[in-house]
């Protein structure tokens, strides 16, 4: 069972945003950067169905060169291979090209299943996994968050709202992956030292046919920050708590409006 | 100016809430709306749509379109889109349409833009306001040019509007429906749990509230308002609760008409998932917490002594 599993890196979670100065991008200044938190659930997965049925896990990523780390760190954790697909800063939030990407350097490759976080953290549009199941003509689940792989086919688990779908499909397949599915691991001292010797295969985005700078799908046009908030009102319920709900309630009601 | 073609999500027959949100949206910018309504025995959840603003809509009914599949609802949707050729495709951003968007743009070789909270419209060209880095920041973004402009809505963002009008219903003709990727089953949630995704009000409860049994207090706070219970990420990561409850950066990005925190400090994660609801309450033993400075009300006070009292005068009104 070959598992792929595309990882995007991404501004660490505690990160705070500021406004580059083009005013359409993040100022990228002391940003960590890090394995976006939905693709270590999509390696957790790959690793675990490849230690029972066998097989390799290979890791493949589009992004400029503060990839390379998050790609390391996947290594560590137990990928046996990885891809460096250098770009990317041009095509952020381009959903369509950056599967056309993906779709480009994972076809002619052997796998059975591919894996993605359900999004990357950061541009939040939680498409490309669809769109590459597309282009590469591959049944897909998304948002799983139980699955379960058989002999050329499988049976995922995906939240929706108010409930969960069971989802069977043939492999191959691709799936986007969601909290709940798995306790991703840390990585241990001994697979971060033999990380260090694994080679990073790296691709050139024009190498693929693509030219990023083609006029993308995608084009920002301003990046702002939410508008800054009034402050609230307090209420002091140390002393008296019932005063205090009523008093909540009270201006809820009639102040908010709010129910 | 060309049509808005909206996809209409139904659950048993009825559509959700969500999608005549979209509807009305698309309504609302002008010009000339259609739907696109897959499913089976869906022809009456269709003939309704006249009421919400589609001129035109697209029913493909078919047993095989019972149960959700990407693959068949993208099949669905490309034909009505030929039939169609509206400008613009409007999805309501739930976990089908936010699913389906993608699968759907990349057939049709566009792009798609995800989780609109805003538009603005010149010509036929949108600009779409969005959340990014879990609403830590607003992006303004367009396709490019390259149309349909596939889009999705955040649901609660846009009024759902019933209008005087009776739309048209059309048969989507010619599905081969070859579908892999099948839902079996769906497994609704005990009691027919609200999802926060979808609620107007939501009461969320964080490390502050000390174990999983009390949830219950929350629960009681949520139903007297008809809300949805939601969770922080320390409450999810305990055991507490289940991830479907998370909201944060790393849950679900909420923007409900009214949130209350319970016992949340306001990790930067967790107001990047709610900072963009109406209205803010947050109830905090620590006045401190960092969630106090985007709240519009707060109490200083221990939740177990003030829930109570809430629940009481909510029930009195």
């Amino acid at each position: 069972m070959n598992c792929i599993v595309c990882m995007a890196s991404v501004p660490d979670t505690a990160s705070v945003i500021k406004i580059g100065g083009d005013g359409k991008g993040i100022d990228e200044s002391g940003i960590k950067w890090i394995v976006s938190p939905y693709d270590e659930y999509a390696l957790e997965e790959a690793l675990q169905i490849t230690e029972a049925q066998g097989g390799e896990v290979t890791v493949v990523t589009y992004g400029p060169d503060h990839a390379e780390a998050a790609l390391r760190d996947c290594l560590a954790r137990g990928a046996h291979q990885a891809v460096h697909i250098r770009g990317g800063e041009a095509t952020l939030g381009d959903s369509l090209t950056i599967a056309k990407v993906l779709a480009a350097a994972i076809k002619d490759r052997e796998y059975d299943l591919i894996l993605c976080g359900f999004k990357g953290v950061g541009t939040d549009c939680g498409q490309v996994g669809q769109m590459l199941a597309e282009l590469l003509d591959l049944p897909h689940a998304a948002n799983v968050t139980e699955l379960e792989v058989g002999d050329g086919s499988l049976t995922a688990g995906r939240d929706v709202e108010g409930g969960k779908e069971k989802v069977e499909s043939p492999l191959p397949a691709l799936l986007t992956c969601q909290k709940g599915l798995n306790e991703p691991r840390y990585a241990a001292l001994k697979g971060i030292m033999a990380a260090k010797k694994k080679p990073v295969e790296k691709v050139e985005v024009s190498s693929l046919g693509i030219d990023e700078g083609g006029g993308g799908f995608y084009a920002v046009e301003k990046l702002e920050l939410p508008p800054e908030k009034a402050a609230g009102t307090i209420i002091q319920g140390d002393d008296d708590a019932s005063a205090a709900a009523a008093e909540l309630v009270k201006l809820l009601r009639e102040e908010a409006k709010a129910i | 100016m060309a049509g808005i073609l909206v996809f209409v999500e139904q659950r048993g027959g009825e559509v959700r809430k969500a999608s005549l949100q979209a509807v009305s949206e698309a309504k609302r910018q002008g010009g000339p709306v259609s739907a696109v309504l897959p499913g089976s025995g869906v022809g009456d959840a269709a003939a309704g749509l006249g009421a919400w603003g589609a001129d035109t809509i697209y029913v493909a009914d078919d047993a095989k379109l019972g149960f959700y599949s990407a693959e068949g609802y993208a099949e669905a949707v490309v034909k009505a889109v030929e039939q169609e050729q509206p400008s613009a495709l409007f999805f309501a951003g739930t976990a089908m349409g936010r699913d389906l968007a993608p699968r759907v743009a990349a057939r049709l070789g566009v792009g798609a833009i995800a989780d609109a909270v805003g538009l603005t419209r010149d010509g036929d060209a949108f600009s779409v306001r969005r959340p990014v880095y879990s609403g830590k920041a607003f992006a303004t973004a367009n396709t490019g040019g390259k149309t349909p402009q596939v889009i999705s809505l955040r649901p609660n963002v846009f009024a759902a509007e019933e209008v005087a009008g009776a739309g048209v219903v059309v048969a989507v003709d010619g599905l081969s429906l070859s579908i892999r990727a099948l839902v079996k089953e769906l497994i609704e949630a005990e009691g027919g749990e609200l999802d926060v995704a979808e609620a107007d009000i939501i009461v969320s409860g964080g490390r502050g509230i000390k174990g999983p049994e009390n949830f219950a207090l929350i629960k009681s706070l949520a139903d007297a308002l008809g809300g949805a219970v939601g969770a922080s990420r320390a409450a999810v990561d305990a055991g507490w609760i289940e991830h479907s409850h998370q909201v944060g950066q790393t849950g679900k990005v909420v923007s409900p008409s009214l949130y209350i925190a319970c016992g949340i400090s306001g990790a930067i994660q967790h107001l990047a998932g709610m900072s963009s609801s109406k209205v803010i309450v947050a109830i905090n033993k620590d006045p401190d917490a960092p969630i106090f400075k985007i709240a519009d009300y707060g109490v200083v006070g221990d939740l177990f002594d003030v829930i109570p009292p809430m629940v009481e005068a909510i029930k009195a009104l």
